[in-house]
């Protein structure tokens, strides 16, 4: 359960970002979560809500955006999405495919606030 | 009722983390020290391959220390400290993996310019540690024979994550009808071409080949830091 101290470095790089930018009120926080990430979406946002209250992110929704595990093929010379994280192979020419494109993101990809007036 | 607007900003979460973990391993190869991270679930052997591959190194002449992590007790760190080098015990008290400032807070003032190899044995969990940078220059993940063949199926994070991988416990692998090939594949399903060695710390089996696997890759890690 690691989640709560990735929760906790989601709110102070939130917080940090929301006074760069003035913000009145931080109405929600996108992540990008890659499938091998190795987070648990649930407990991210469950421990989200914890670690946020009483700061200016407190009550703002933690909003999961899914990346999908994408490797090079180096036989089919493109670059494919996997269904899961557990047989990295390409599923039309089952070559093993080590290089992994997307899928271990994490990170704000943006807020949406309000913005204090003046 | 004030507008609301979406403004990108791109911070990874672990941020922090990473920056004290790129200036641990500046530090670490400034003064020259390999240092490996060990990896795996509870009771996989850890600590007995750690005790009995710090005894071989310092009989061999090298000098090694070691950082442990654990939720609580000290009783690996004691158990180590048999081999005679140097050896702290981290506890976390309840955190269920190893950050790169604990490793930094930990580390103090010791002289890392008087080591070749510094290990440091993760917290027994094959979930958190994987997003954890330390700092190090070789990640091992461990897996023993008594867990199962799919473990990397279930966890492929950690094993993604790892550099080489280590099937422990191999003379028990008989009695729990342990299928080395079906392993072998689980492993290379998650982390394609990853260096595997089978060995038992207690019998000896595969020792050779780990050191000599340590020796290759402080090797080529020694060639790029000059």
């Amino acid at each position: 359960m690691h989640e709560l101290s990735l929760a906790h470095g989601i709110v102070e790089q939130s917080i940090a970002a929301a006074e760069r930018l003035r913000a009145a009120r931080v109405v929600a926080v996108q992540l990008r979560v890659g499938r091998l990430a190795g987070v648990e979406a649930g407990a991210l946002v469950f421990c989200y809500d914890i670690a946020s209250q009483g700061t200016v992110l407190e009550g703002s929704r933690l909003e999961i955006i899914d990346v999908p595990l994408v490797v090079w093929c180096a036989h089919c010379l493109k670059e494919v999405e996997l269904p899961g994280i557990q047989r990295l192979r390409c599923p039309t020419c089952d070559t093993l495919c080590g290089e992994i494109r997307h899928g271990r993101e994490l990170e704000i990809a943006s807020l949406e606030i309000e913005e204090s007036d003046g | 009722m004030s507008q609301t607007r979406i403004v990108e900003v791109r911070a990874g979460v672990l941020k922090k983390n990473d920056e004290l973990a790129r200036a641990l391993r500046t530090r670490f190869e400034d003064a020259g020290v390999f240092v490996v991270n060990l990896v795996s679930s509870p009771g996989t052997g850890k600590t007995q391959l750690l005790e009995r591959t710090l005894t071989e190194l310092a009989a061999s002449g090298q000098r090694c220390a070691a950082l442990v992590g654990d939720l609580e007790t000290d009783n690996d760190a004691r158990r180590l400290a048999r081999s005679g080098v140097p050896v702290r015990q981290i506890n976390t008290h309840g955190r269920c993996h190893l950050e790169a400032e604990m490793i930094g807070d930990f580390l103090g003032d010791w002289d890392l310019g008087a080591l070749d190899v510094l290990f440091i044995e993760n917290v027994g969990n094959l979930v958190c540690p994987a997003s954890y940078d330390l700092g190090e220059a070789l990640r091992v993940a461990l897996l023993s024979v008594t867990e199962g063949e799919d473990k990397p199926q279930k966890y492929p994070t950690m094993f993604n994550s790892a550099d080489v991988a280590l099937i422990t416990k191999i003379d028990l692998a008989e009695a729990c009808e342990f299928d080395r090939a079906a392993a072998h594949a689980a492993i290379h399903d998650v982390r394609p071409g990853m260096t595997i060695l089978e060995l038992s710390a207690k019998r000896g089996t595969g020792m050779a080949e780990w050191h000599q696997l340590l020796a290759d890759r402080r090797g080529a890690w020694q060639a790029n830091h000059k």
